[in-house]
Parts: structure tokens; sequence; C-alpha cells
């Protein structure tokens, strides 16, 4: 017969044993996939992945247009989301103390953030792709601005939210008109956290799929006509993976490694650049 | 004389910018609102046709055939809600765990980093988890634990039938694990930032009536905050719902509607990345696009459902009764 005492300290130390097993189990799975990653990516990485052009099964190629297709349509995604995002963002937080708008934009944007992604690729489809009668990297870009915007907006409000009102009404004091105490008082002391944001939102649309799938497609050859249908990593990774071509399954995995990496990177240094700003002020 | 006119102009210009500042934002915020409506405009348009053909019929037929041109939405249903169960159902306890962990336990030098670890998890993008699900995960599932899932479990009486079948890897217990992969770190870290709310002096009351640790999360920590848990749970779910990459790779694709959980299956999001760039005449399309919205529906549902609990947690935080 155990004591109440015993069994009280039995439960804690099995509750407690349990957690740090679940923590471990979370990290097993990081290093899981990294090593995996690491090990058969490292292999496919040779130069001629950055300089040749996707091949057909059968002969080596590599993935310039893939990567520079993402490129394109990654910068211009966020080109066209950040100053959407940003702008609805200072409304949320600047001026949208009263009136229905920004407490309903503030739920919708923040269900459009964990929307899944594959209806916005129907969307733009919908919207833009039926119109014009074939997939283009416009489309692409417009579908990653569409997932851009409520991140953007997301940090946007949080990081003005942040600024002290002391600052506003230092600015006012002085007789600036409210444009001006927004964009050259609030805006520049949230930037460091807004710059982060954006960089969460690269690092976000840069490895989306789904909703590329419907609206740039694919292009097995170079270029950079954004009104053509355009390659772009993520659906070539996706496409050559599914192939019974080993090749095709290499170049995949030195695609997902260049990923993955790129996109690490940018949530690290995203991190960072937060943290040094915040200990700065 | 002079000055003060010229000060009245500038004046009323600084007053039309400031208007013209304010509306741009008014603008952009009310472009979110736009967006959500013509979403979900755009989707009900393009499904008008099978709505139209098919009617409340297609949610519960599970035929799925380009060639006759019937479809129905039964299976991928089944299969969207099972797999994201599934994947609820391991990440629950797990993120939980991961949030007492970040909480309650880890030396603080340890923290952030491991923090940081859980979220670089979230970073890597789905398609990532899927690749590694096929070419990883599911020979090693197929060879070592299908068959003894096979042996123990698809034996039992009452379980049985959901666990028997060919040890292939692939099917809809593999994608349910690879999404409860998927989501135990945006559970964690939102189950770790209610866990954080919780008013040191409570849990201190706790200590200094003589409780553990472990009760001191289950008995005042969980009670606290129980509708911020259950939200982040709920966005959770959405994320596992609306998951296509991940699913897509693993999940086998199959139209069809089968007892056992390791047999192959299809979710709406998969039968989307599959099938719609392929898809030829109308009704095949729009039985798909119906299929989207069907997805963004139930997403919708969810989502909502996790953000008004999420809020009501920030709204008691301030008070203290």
């Amino acid at each position: 017969m155990l004591t109440l005492y015993t069994r009280r300290r039995i439960i804690n130390v099995t509750g407690l044993l349990v957690s740090m097993l679940a923590m471990a189990f979370g990290l097993f799975w990081l290093c899981w996939i990294l090593i995996t990653l690491l090990s058969h990516g490292l292999t496919a990485l040779t130069p001629a992945v950055f300089s040749q052009m996707t091949p057909p099964p059968g002969s080596t190629g590599g993935l310039l247009n893939a990567i520079a297709g993402t490129l394109m349509m990654s910068l211009l995604g966020t080109l066209i989301g950040t100053p959407i995002g940003i702008l609805a963002g200072t409304y949320l937080a600047e001026f949208g103390q009263r009136g229905w708008l920004a407490p309903i934009t503030r739920f919708i944007n923040d269900i459009l953030l964990s929307a899944p992604s594959i209806v916005i690729g129907l969307f733009v489809y919908e919207v833009y792709v039926i119109r014009v009668g074939h997939f283009s990297g416009w489309a692409g870009a417009l579908a990653l601005a569409i997932i851009v915007i409520p991140i953007v907006i997301r940090t946007t409000e949080n990081m003005l939210r942040l600024i002290p009102n002391t600052l506003r009404e230092a600015a006012s004091a002085l007789g600036a008109p409210q444009w001006k105490i927004v964009s050259f008082v609030t805006l520049r002391a949230a930037r460091a956290g807004i710059i982060t944001g954006v960089m969460l939102a690269i690092a976000r649309i840069s490895g989306e799929t789904a909703p590329l799938l419907f609206t740039a497609l694919n292009n097995q050859f170079w270029s950079a006509d954004m009104n053509s249908p355009l390659a772009n990593l993520p659906v070539v990774i996706f496409q050559f993976a599914m192939s019974p071509y080993e090749d095709w399954q290499h170049l995949a995995w030195a695609g997902a490694l260049l990923i993955t990496i790129s996109v690490l990177t940018l949530n690290i240094l995203a991190r960072i650049l937060f943290r040094q700003s915040a200990t700065t002020h | 004389m002079k000055s003060t006119l010229l000060h009245q102009a500038r004046l009323k210009q600084q007053i039309w910018l400031d208007m013209l500042f304010r509306g741009l934002t008014r603008l952009s915020a009310f472009g979110v609102l736009a967006l959500l409506l013509a979403i979900i405009a755009s989707l009900v348009m393009g499904s008008m046709p099978a709505i139209e053909a098919f009617g409340f019929h297609f949610l519960v037929n599970d035929e799925w055939n380009p060639v006759t041109d019937e479809y129905g939405a039964l299976v991928p249903i089944v299969g969207t809600l099972v797999t994201s169960g599934i994947a609820l159902l391991i990440a629950i306890p797990v993120s939980f765990g991961i949030a007492i962990f970040l909480t309650e336990l880890s030396p603080r030098v340890l923290r952030r980093p491991l923090g940081i670890a859980i979220e670089l998890l979230a970073g890597i993008p789905s398609i990532i988890y899927g690749m590694w699900g096929l070419f990883v995960f599911a020979p090693l599932f197929a060879d070592h634990f299908e068959p003894w899932i096979n042996d123990h479990i698809g034996t039992l009486p009452m379980l049985g039938p959901f666990f028997a079948g060919p040890p292939m890897g692939i099917g809809i217990l593999t994608a349910g694990i690879i999404l409860a992969i998927m989501v135990i770190p945006f559970i964690a870290s939102v189950m770790r930032d209610v866990f954080e709310v919780v008013p040191p002096m409570l849990k201190e009351s706790a200590y200094g009536v003589g409780a553990t640790t472990w009760e001191v999360v289950m008995k005042i920590v969980l009670p606290f905050t129980r509708i911020g848990v259950v939200g982040g749970i709920m966005l959770g779910l959405g994320r596992a719902l609306g998951e296509t990459m991940a699913v897509t790779f693993v999940i086998g694709n199959a139209h069809e509607l089968s007892k056992s959980l390791l047999m192959p299956g299809n979710s709406i999001s998969s039968a989307l990345a599959n099938e719609f760039t392929e898809a030829v005449g109308e009704l095949y399309t729009s039985a798909l696009i119906e299929l989207g919205l069907i997805l963004f529906f139930i997403t919708f549902v969810v989502l909502s459902l996790a953000r008004l609990m999420l809020h009501k947690l920030g709204k008691g935080e301030g008070q203290t009764t």
C-alpha cells in the first residue's frame, strides 16, 4: 500500500518524464528530417544544379530555371503583398480604434493566415488564369502575394502596438500631421519588427507548392517571361520526386535541400535581427 | 498677412494628406475583407455546375468516376477528416508535453534554443515532409511497423478491421502520422504561449501549499488556460485539414472507401493537387472546385472557433477575480 505522498511523487515523476520524452520526440523528427535531407541532398548538389536547366528523364541537368522562377515569383509576390499588408496593418493599429472595420478585418485576417493554401491557388486560377487563358508566372506571384498579405498585416499590427504612445504624443505635440507621425515615427520605430515579418513571409512562400500548381504550373525550359508558365522549385520537386526516374529524384533532393536551407536561414536571420533590435532599443 | 495665408494653405495640404493616408490604409484593410468575399464567391461560382448536377447527394456519394462523369465527395471528405483526426490524436499529447517542458521544466539556458528548434520544425516547407515521408518514412513503416500492427492490433476483435491490410507504407495512417509531425509545432507553440499567461502568483500559491509540478500543471495551469489550449488545438486542426503536399505524397490517392487505415485513400487537398490540372470537362473541374469549397468551409468554421476561443482567453487575461 503506497502512501499518498509516494503516489503523488510517482505521478509527478512519470508525468514530467513523459513530457521530457515528448520534447525529445519533437526534436527527433527535426533531426531525422534534416539528416535525411543533408545525406541525400549534398551528394546531389553539384555545380550543374546551378548552371543547367531541368533535364528530360534519363539525362543530366540542373535546376537553374526553377531556381530563377522561384526567385522571381517570390520577389514579385513579396513586392505586391508587402505594401498592402503594411498599410492594412497600420490601419488596424493606428486608425482602427473605433468602428466595425478593424475587428472584422483582424478576425478575417487571422483566418486567412492559416487558410489552406491550395484554395488560394484555386481562387487565383478562377479569377486570373481562366480569364487570361493560360498559366503564368504572374498568376503564381499573385497567389504568393495573397499568402504574404496576412502575415505582414499580423506582424505590422503587433509591432506597431509595441510602440509606446508617448512617442506618438511627442510627435503630435510638435505639430506633426498624423500621416507624418505614422510613417516617420511609429512605422520607423517598428521597422525591425516589420522587416522580420516580411522575412518570415518570404520564408513561408518560397516553399509553398500547392498554390503554384494551378497558377504558375511548370516549365521545362529557361524562361524569364512572367506571362508564360514558369518553372519553380517546389513544383519541380513535386514532379521529380513523384517520378520513377532516379536522376530526377536526385535533383528533387538537391532542390529540397536548397529550399530547406534558405527557409531555415531566413527564419533564423529574422529572429537574430529582431532580437538585436530589441536589445539596442 | 502673407505668412498666415501660406500657413493656412500648408495646414490644408497636411489635412488633405492625412485624409489620403488614412483612406489608403482603410482601403487596404477593406481589401482583406474583399479578398475573403472574392474567394468565397469565386469558389461558389466555379462549383455551380457540380452543385446543380449533384445537389446534396455530392456530399454522401462515394463514386468518383471521370469516365461516366459521376462525382461524389464522400471519399476525400472522410480521408481529410480521418487523417486530421489521427494527426490530432498523436499531436495533442506530444504538444502538451513539449509545452510543459518548455514552460515548467527546461533549464533557462535551453528554453530559447529548444523553443526555436520546435518553431523551425514548423518552418520546414510541407513538400519536404511529403518527400521525406515517401522516401524515408513510408518504407521503414512498411517494413517494421505495419507487420507488427497487422499481427498485434489487426487481430483484435473490435479494432482489428481498422488495422488489417497489406503493409504498403503509404495510406491513411502514414498520412496521419506525417500530419501529426507537421502540426505538433503549431499546437505546441500556442500551448506554450497560453501557459505563459498564467499569473506566477497562482502557481506559486499552489507550490506553497505543497503541490508537485505535475499537480500545478494539471490543476492550476490547465484549468486556467483551457480555452486557449482548445483554441490552439483547433488551430492545429485547421492546419491539418488544409495541408496539401505532405499528404499528397503519402496518402496513395485512391478514390476508395476502405475500413482499414493501412489502405490508400484520398483527401480533399490531395485530390485537388493531383487531378485539377489534368481535369478535362466542365463537370470534372467544377466537382473539384466544389471539393475546394467544402474544404474552405470546414477550415473556416474550425479556424473561426479557434480564434474566438483564443480571443476569449485573451480577454480574461487582464481580470483578477
